[in-house]
Parts: C-alpha cells; structure tokens; sequence
C-alpha cells in the first residue's frame, strides 16, 4: 500500500479513537478529574507560601501530566481487546505501523485537550503568568508529543499482560527522565525566570528526545505488535 | 487487489493448494493445543473442521490467518508463506470469529465504513448500505453496536466481509447466535466464495447446519488431524454422513 | 529421568568450574593489590578503598545492558531463542552489579557529604538504569509466550539502549545548571593500576556468572524440548506434558 493509503488507515484509527471517547466522555472525564486532584493535593502538601508553590509549579505541573496520560494511554489499548478488536485490526494487510500512528495521534489529541484545561488550573492554583510568552506552550507540546510517543508504545505491550497499572509506569517513566528534566527546568526558566537556566538548551534537548525515540517506536513497533 | 478470476482459471493450471499446512503445532505455555497438523484444501472446497471444546479449532483458524503463529510447523496460503508473508496471507483471507471485533460505541455504519478504510478502500457510502442491507441491518445502521444483540453484532460480523470478498474464508463457529436466517446468509457467502474459486474452512459443533455447503470434514483429535468421510446432503447414505460420524467420535474419545 | 538429564546435562562442566575458580582468584589478587598498594586518599583517606568494587560494579552494570541490547538485536535478526536466554542472563547479572554500584555509592556518599544519598550526575543515572534493568526482568516475568517475550525484550532493551545515554547528558547537565558537588572526574595515577585490574577481574567474573546462568537456562529449554518431542510424538499418551 502507498505511503497516502497507510496515512489514511493511521487517519481512521485516530478517528475511531476519539470519536469512541467524544461519545462517552469517562475516560476524558476520569484522567480530567484525577489530575486536577492532584494538582490540588500538591498544593496542600506544598503550600500555603504562595512564592514556595511557584517555586515548585513546573515540577508539580508536569508530573499532573505523566500521572493522568499513564492512565489514559492503557485504556487506549484496553478498548481494542474488550471483543477481539485488536486481532481484527492486526488482520487487515498493509503495515501494522499505522495502528501505532493512527494511536499516537489519538492520545496526544487527548491529552492535549486535557491539557488545555488542567494548564490554567495550575495557573490559578500555583499563581503561574501564563500569558507572559509563548514558549511556554511550546514547551508543553514538545514535551507532551515525547511523553505519548513512548506512553503509546509501552502501553502496547503492558496492555496486554497482567498487573498492567503497575507495568506500564514501571517500563515508562524510567525512560522518562531526560524529558522531565528538560520540560521542567525549560518551564521554570519560562514561567518563574531562572537565572542560571536557559530554556532555549533544555527546548533542544526536548526536540532531539523526541526525534529519536518517534523514529526508534516507529521501528520497533513491528516487533511488539505481532503475535 | 483480490483477483478473483486469477482463481476462476482453476480448471486450467495446477491449482496452487488455498491452504497447505505441515506439522503446525501449538502450545500456550505448557499445554500443547494442537500437536501436528497437516491438512490441505483445494480452491472450490469448503471444509468443515470438527472437534471438541478445546480441541484447538479455533487456534488452528487464527494459524492460518496469521493471528497467531505456529510455535512449530510451516504453512502456505495460495503459495504465500505464512511465516514470512503474512502481508501476502492477510490480502487473501476473511475472517469470522467468536468475537466480532467491532467498537461499541461506533454506529453500525461507522464500524463499517472504518473496516473498508483499515482495508485501504475508500468508503463507498452506497457500498456500506448495500451490505447492511444484505445482512438485515438496513434500518440500523446510524444505531451504536452497543445496543445490538448477540446475533445482530454477528451479522455486523458478516457484513464487513461481504464487502470485501476473500479468497478464503475462514468461519469460527459462524452459526452462533444466528437464527435461520442468519445460517442462510453465512451458507450463501460461502457457496458464493467456492463458486468464484475460493476456500473456506468452517469450524463448528453444528454440522446439520453446515451441511448444505460442505464438501469435506477434517477433524480434530487429540491435536492432529484426521479425515472424515465426504459429508451427504441429502442423508440418502446413513453409513457415510458426517453426523453419524460426529456420533462415534464423541462417543469413542477415552 | 532425572539421572539421564544429569548425564546429558552437566550443569558446570570442567572449563566453567576452571574458570570460575580463576575469576575467583584473580578478583581477589586484584582487590588486595588495589587494596594494599594505593596511598591514602588525601581526602578520603581509606574510604578510597570501596572504590575498587564500586567503580567495576559500575563499568560490569553498563557493559551488561549494552550485552542485552546486542543479543536482543541478534535475537530479531536471527530468530533464534538462544540469543534471548542470553540477554535474560546477562539482564540478571547486570542488574546485580547495578544494585551493588547503587549501594557501594550510597555508603560512600555517607561520609564524604554525610549524605546517605546524593544527586550525583553518575550516580542518578545508574539509578534510573537499575530501574530499566528491574522494568526488563519484570516484563520478562509478566510475559508468558516465550516468543512474544524474546521480540518484547529486545524492543526494550533497544529504547533503554539508546535512552541510558540521554538520561546520563541530561543528569549532567542538570546538576552543573544547580552547581552541586560531584565526584572527581580524574583519577591520580597511583589508582589507575588497581582500577584496571580490578575492572578485568570483574570482567571474567560477570562473564562467569552469565555462562552458568545461560547454561541452566539452557538445560531448562532443553529438557522442555524433550517433553515436547515426547508430546508431539504420533502416538503420545500424555498431551499436556
């Protein structure tokens, strides 16, 4: 098949996906929730000195992000083998790759959106200027894109085994630390001003991470799909 | 992409086996599920594929459509290899199994149109409706799969591969949950499919209601193969129907 | 039947014995020359001396995931299980020696910073590959299929492969960013000597240790073979093994 066909195949399951999700919203609602708890809970354990939270809201916020998509990126397994559906998936010719894609846009359309919402949470919450500049959003999607790169490939395999709550953040977020390091300290030097920090290093380092690990799942995801 | 007539021409050449496996053995974990298979299946045959609970049928059909792969043994489907062709074997093969493989909280539609785009078709709306209405879902078709019935998601099942017809159909258990109407159009399907030069294997308790379609029993015992006796339609000759078969194996199994 | 495996099967035949007592001894000659001829550290004084298991451990614990990451390359090139039982054994002994560079790093970190722990760009980093190495054994433990398990094991230790380096460049640059002490990246001559012998010594006892452990897997798949041919035999009795 031509390389429009598997794009258009990888298209169909993200539809699917989200179509699926946009019609019961639990899934969007639970991870929502859960991470705005958190958000807050942090608050309790590491508040109330208003300058001490600001200190502290670039790590709080982005570990928010690696619990909630933990939870989410199973579950977009988990609907595929509820009724067989990941075999009849794994049965259409053309390359099983696009089944990865097609998943990777799926969560990072999920999380995005959750994003959306739990970033000015954390903003009232921790006292963050968000509007001061752009960067910062740019940081979140750099950061967000690596997270669901290996989130949606480890998933795969913790998906279908069991203890796989404790399995997928057991495999993902040692793999993890050089994208927390780099999004958390390129956050600080954006939101809080850090005078020994350069975002703009930390930004590279978040583009290379993501570089070489979309290509190394890409390529990998042959050999953790097929039964 | 299926070329069907290249089948048609079966009378011509040597006929390329739709199914031939060697030595296919099983195991999950330590339990040894088939033990040795060794079958072949010429294009226009429809098989039927016996055997108890357990006996690895359903197995046997995920082998062969490269669902699952063989922990011994090779096979080829029309020439393609199934361990190092498996994109080859999967343009040539449908399948009907115990679960549909359909998503809950798409429409009858919606999971069809997503099946003809997984397939790299384009999703002819017309094509989708005609489909539906073939397997009596025609007034469904905008309804969630999460309010269908056992035998509606089944006919679900067939639709999606009604519009994209294999070369070989493999039916695990397709009479499930199908009322007799459902039975005719399974049993159709496959005429349809031997009759355009294709295969089928049909594995299933109820051979009363597969024998109108096949021309050959294999079953299952103990992990192996072995031949039954040509099926009879019409029951004219007792001592060789596949019933009176099904009736000594069951009864002579330890 | 147990019997015949033992004869088919020694477990530990003539060379591994051999040369596992001379690992033995060539580790301890190492450690009682890196122990005896290394001066005082002028800082450290003989806390220095912990140094001779814990930088080996450290070196044993990188070669052993750079081990797994090339059998489990050669496991999907060649298909062949073989490869697989090697990286699992190399996994087990590497994450040993991990766990005992974590722990001879921590007891020297006490009295030298009087910190039981310290964020150290070295020391951190082998604790996330400490923590890849317990990720690879419980997958491998969760995961039944021999088959799945050999491909999944691979794709693994090729991501962790390739991410152990980042982890240790990003550690690194964190901690110059935040100014903390480190330990020094230079080492006086009078040491290097001892480092080096001892690094070998280690080398020939992590090799020791990954031959026996792929040998009884060896031995395990093999007598599982046999039940298998027995299984498949045309006219077997006992199906399920």
């Amino acid at each position: 098949m031509s390389l429009s066909s598997e794009f258009a195949r990888a298209r169909a399951i993200a539809w699917k996906d989200l179509t699926a999700e946009r019609r019961t919203k639990a899934n969007f609602n639970a991870v929502l929730f859960f991470t705005a708890l958190i958000l807050l809970l942090f608050g309790f354990a590491l508040g109330p000195d208003q300058q001490a939270l600001r200190e502290a809201a670039a790590g709080v916020l982005w570990l928010t992000v690696l619990f909630g998509g933990v939870l989410s990126f199973n579950r977009s397994y988990e609907m595929e083998l509820e009724g067989g559906a990941l075999e009849a998936l794994l049965l259409y010719p053309g390359d099983r790759r696009a089944l990865f894609v097609g998943k990777l846009i799926a969560n990072l359309a999920f999380l995005v959106l959750i994003e959306v919402i739990l970033v000015p949470v954390a903003a009232i919450l921790y006292d963050l200027p968000l509007l001061s500049g752009g960067g910062f959003f740019g940081v979140l999607l750099l950061g967000t894109i690596g997270f669901v790169t290996l989130g949606t490939f480890y998933a795969a395999m913790a998906s279908r085994v069991r203890a796989r709550e404790v399995l997928l953040p057991l495999l993902l977020f040692p793999m993890l630390v050089p994208l927390l390091l780099s999004a958390v300290e390129a956050t600080k030097s954006l939101l809080v001003g850090n005078l020994m920090g350069d975002a703009s290093s930390w930004v590279r380092l978040l583009v290379v991470f993501d570089v070489i690990f979309l290509v190394a799942t890409f390529f990998a995801f042959e050999y953790v799909i097929e039964e | 992409m299926v070329d069907l007539s290249l089948a048609r021409g079966l009378d011509q050449a040597p006929a390329v086996p739709a199914v031939e496996l060697q030595g296919i053995a099983r195991r999950f974990a330590r339990r040894w599920v088939l033990r040795g298979i060794s079958i072949r299946v010429q294009p226009g045959e429809a098989v039927g594929l016996m055997g108890r609970n357990g006996s690895g049928k359903t197995t046997l059909l995920r082998i062969i459509s490269t669902a699952l792969s063989a922990t011994r043994g090779t096979g080829r489907i029309y020439g393609h290899d199934l361990l190092n062709d498996g994109a080859g074997v999967r343009e040539l093969v449908g399948v009907l199994g115990h679960a549909a493989g359909l998503y809950e909280d798409l429409t009858a539609m919606e999971n069809l149109r997503f099946a003809l785009r997984m397939a790299g078709r384009v999703a002819d709306r017309d094509q989708i409706r005609q489909a539906l209405v073939t397997v009596r879902l025609g007034h469904e078709e905008n309804e969630r799969v999460r309010n269908f019935s056992a035998g509606m998601r089944r006919r679900l099942g067939l639709a999606r591969l009604l519009m994209r017809p294999p070369q070989l159909l493999l039916l695990d258990e397709p009479y499930a949950a199908f009322d007799a109407d459902g039975v005719d159009l399974v049993n159709d399907f496959v005429r349809e499919t031997v009759r355009a030069g294709g295969a089928a294997l049909i594995s299933t308790h109820d051979l009363a209601r597969a024998l109108p379609v096949v021309t050959r029993v294999i079953r299952i015992v103990d992990g192996v193969a072995v031949d039954g006796p040509p099926p009879v339609a019409d029951g004219e000759d007792d001592e060789a129907s596949p019933l009176r078969d099904l009736r000594t194996v069951e009864g002579g199994l330890r | 039947m147990n019997a015949s495996i033992e004869r088919d099967y020694p477990l530990t035949p003539r060379w591994l014995t051999l040369f596992g007592w001379g690992a033995l001894a060539f580790l301890l000659l190492s450690q009682v020359l890196g122990v005896l001829t290394s001066p005082p550290d002028r800082d450290m004084g003989d806390l220095q001396k912990i140094m001779y298991v814990h930088v080996p451990s450290a070196f044993m614990s990188l070669i052993g995931y750079a081990v797994i990451f090339v059998f489990g390359i050669l496991y999907l090139v060649k298909r062949d299980l073989r490869y697989d039982l090697l990286a699992a054994s190399a996994a087990q002994v590497g994450a040993v020696f991990a766990a005992a560079t974590l722990v001879t790093g921590s007891i020297w970190a006490r009295p030298t910073w009087n910190v039981w722990w310290t964020w150290d760009a070295r020391l951190t980093s082998m604790a996330v590959l400490f923590l890849m190495y317990v990720g690879y054994l419980v997958l491998r433990a969760f995961t039944e299929d021999e088959i799945r398990r050999a491909r999944w094991s691979a794709a693994i230790a090729g991501l962790g492969f390739i991410n152990s380096g980042i982890v240790y460049m990003s550690v690194k640059w964190w901690r110059t960013i935040h100014q903390m002490q480190s330990t020094p990246g230079t080492i006086d001559p009078a040491y290097v000597r001892g480092f080096r012998m001892n690094i070998i010594a280690f080398l020939f006892v992590f090799a020791y240790f990954v031959i026996s452990r792929y040998r009884v897997a060896r031995v395990v798949r093999d007598v599982e073979a046999r039940i298998e041919e027995r299984a498949l035999a045309p006219n077997a009795e006992n199906v399920h093994a």
